[in-house]
């Protein structure tokens, strides 16, 4: 993992300090809301439905058990005993006091972390595949390129008032595990004819009201001018994207009215102008990042017997390991995700004691490290097969052991209109009742791979375009509905999802979903997954089914 | 001929976010069932000029008004989002301070 030096550890305490005094000198009133609203807004600081919200920034969902550890501290002292894991890899706290936020702040530079541009129109944190560092599929680590970035972004002066929010996810496996063509900035490392590792760069991807997936603007780019041709991106974007109109002033507007060739024209230029210069990545500077990353010793097992026999004997355990590890790159270990989407649990909620189990587990089975997923969950990347049934149980008996990713009930949601000022209607609830209509595992397995989000307003927190079912709360004078979406893809066939028909309300979303999952499974072709099913016969099977009543 | 709208002023207290409802003697109150209900134009800008003034003096953030309706003897927001409000997350396991006794 990335370990601070002595200017980074003087810079978040400076940060840390900066706000104390900010919130000073709000509550003694020589600053305005107004005033101070922004500056609590750079420090990860919203004023809620009930609270103030602090996100803490969680950079490319990286984390070490101790760090995790520090979370479930605040979490318990200046907190409701719990967080909230988000679909930006970071995390947040949903009822901190405003006065007790400076020691949150101080608190959490202690383990080098911070609050630094998880909002505002700037560069927000850099998010990366959850399994970096672990997967067999992997090119390269992609976090020592998101540290990198990181560094080049943070408070850069140019960059520090966008014309909106600005998000960059960087993806170095084969398979996309980042949702990288619905960023702002999505790279995905890949090796040129010469076997060379670099950047294909997709750009103007977004959800929201108008949700957009991103275009290849370069086939390739070299590892060492990658900061020199994201500034580019992003000094085209300063100058040329939208002010006048807050729906209208993300890069993903501006490439869609501009034309992807005449933006790739543009950055292409600017980058001409500047490549070869002060942001040429020096390759020594590239080793010491590298370093930081350097993947742990781990020793090549055979096969286990143990671990063999223990999926024999326990049949909820092997269903765990079949949907819920992934192939690590040295044999005979395995990357764990654990669930944060128990039937009728809160997607993404952690307890404190939760936090502490994960880190405990962490430190003794998975080399200190964590990860958080941006489907709200987290990963143990490093645990030998030896260990799996021992990780296992110690997750049941801290309620973490539900076996459902990358299933139905492992349903991405945002806080809604529980929490969140945005919000038009509620989505944790209706998360809440799908997943305890399927909460029979076996059920669930049998239904398959399947994605399903949901978002409590068009801003698409909850990704629900990218959702192979997708639910969006609506507000119909005062009364919440639910807009329904089929075909949506967040991986490499990303897709955004069609409108079924008319939004239902929020006492028949479970009834619909039901519905499209029976005619799925009506429809479905041997071992054809429900995305591919809806490919295959577009949504108006599901429409009719639907609508046949109504 | 329509009913005038019966409303309530509510906002955050500064210091931790609290949500608050002005009531009598311009106080602020955590249970909207203590709160003053407004039911004419000088009520409202009563409401307005006391919070208002509750802002200069840093007590609260972002006030605003709602509007409520008569219901089972008492009153209740028309708005789902200030039903929860008031309520606190519908969640099932997170209650507001105030309901809680946290």
């Amino acid at each position: 993992m990335y370990a601070y030096d002595a200017f980074d550890h003087a810079f978040v305490q400076d940060r840390a300090n900066e706000f104390r005094e900010q919130v000073a000198r709000r509550l003694a009133g020589a600053l305005t809301e107004d005033e101070f609203k922004p500056l609590r807004l750079m420090n990860g600081l919203y004023l809620q439905l009930h609270a103030y919200m602090l996100r803490v920034a969680i950079p490319y969902g990286t984390l070490s058990a101790d760090q995790m550890r520090r979370l479930a501290l605040i979490a318990r002292r200046w907190d409701r005993g719990y967080g909230h894991f988000t679909t930006r890899q970071n995390i947040q706290f949903n009822w901190p006091a405003l006065v007790d936020v400076p020691d949150i702040l101080d608190s959490l530079a202690e383990v080098e972390m911070h609050a630094i541009q998880p909002s505002g129109n700037c560069i927000r944190n850099v998010t990366a595949d959850p399994f970096s560092g672990a997967a067999a599929d992997e090119i390269e680590d992609s976090r020592v390129w998101a540290e990198i970035i990181r560094q080049w972004s943070t408070l850069h002066p140019e960059f520090a008032f966008l014309p909106r929010k600005f998000k960059i996810a960087v993806t170095g496996a084969e398979a996309d595990r980042t949702a990288v063509k619905f960023h702002d900035i999505g790279l995905r490392m890949r090796r040129n004819a010469e076997g060379e590792v670099g950047f294909e760069v997709i750009v103007g991807g977004g959800q929201g009201r108008t949700p957009i997936v991103g275009v290849t603007i370069r086939e390739f780019l070299p590892k060492q001018h990658l900061l020199s041709y994201l500034e580019a991106v992003l000094r085209t974007y300063n100058l040329l994207g939208r002010r006048d109109n807050l729906y209208k002033a993300r890069i993903k507007i501006l490439v869609a009215e501009t034309g992807a060739a005449v933006f790739t024209e543009a950055v292409e230029a600017e980058w001409e102008r500047i490549r070869g210069g002060a942001l040429t990545l020096p390759q020594d500077e590239i080793h010491r990042i590298e370093a930081h990353f350097a993947p742990p010793l781990l020793v090549a097992a055979l096969a286990d017997g143990g671990y063999a026999a223990a999926r024999l004997q326990s049949p909820d355990f092997a269903a765990w390991c079949r949907s819920n590890l992934f192939t690590h790159r040295i044999p005979g270990h395995a990357v764990v995700t654990i669930s944060l989407k128990p039937a009728g649990g809160i997607p993404g909620d952690a307890t404190a004691e939760q936090m502490e189990a994960v880190a405990d587990l962490a430190d003794r089975y998975a080399r200190g490290e964590i990860r958080v997923t941006h489907e709200q969950n987290l990963v143990l990347p490093h645990v030998r097969e030896s260990n799996l049934f021992a990780v296992w149980q110690a997750l049941v008996a801290a309620d973490l052991g539900t076996a459902n990713v990358g299933l139905i009930s492992d349903i991405i949601a945002c806080p809604g209109l529980d929490y969140c000022n945005l919000a038009n209607a509620r989505a944790i609830p209706v998360a809440q009742r799908i997943s305890r209509h399927f909460a029979d595992p076996a059920l669930v397995e049998e239904i398959g791979p399947i994605t399903l989000n949901i978002s409590g307003c068009i801003n698409a927190c909850g990704h629900h375009h990218a959702g192979h079912i997708g639910i969006l709360g609506v507000d119909k004078h005062g009364e919440e509905f639910y807009q329904i979406t089929l075909g949506g893809a967040a991986d490499d066939d990303a897709a955004i999802g069609q409108i079924l028909g008319p939004s239902v309300p929020y006492d028949g979303v479970v009834e619909a979903v039901d519905t499209i999952i029976q005619t799925y499974r009506a429809v479905r072709q041997t071992d054809e997954r429900f995305i591919d099913t809806v490919r295959r016969t577009g949504i108006n099977p599901f429409k009719e089914a639907l609508y046949a009543d109504r | 001929m329509r009913k005038p709208a019966i409303q309530v002023m509510t906002a955050n207290r500064l210091t931790d976010g609290v949500v608050l409802y002005l009531a009598r003697d311009d106080q602020w109150v955590e249970q909207l069932g203590d709160a003053r209900f407004a039911k004419t134009d000088n009520a409202v800008e009563q409401l307005q000029a006391a919070a208002d003034a509750a802002v200069q003096d840093r007590l609260v953030i972002g006030p605003y008004l709602f509007t409520v309706e008569a219901f089972d003897g008492g009153f209740r927001p028309i708005s789902q989002r200030e039903h929860i409000r008031a309520l606190g997350p519908t969640v099932g396991t997170d209650m507001p301070a105030a309901a809680s006794g946290v």
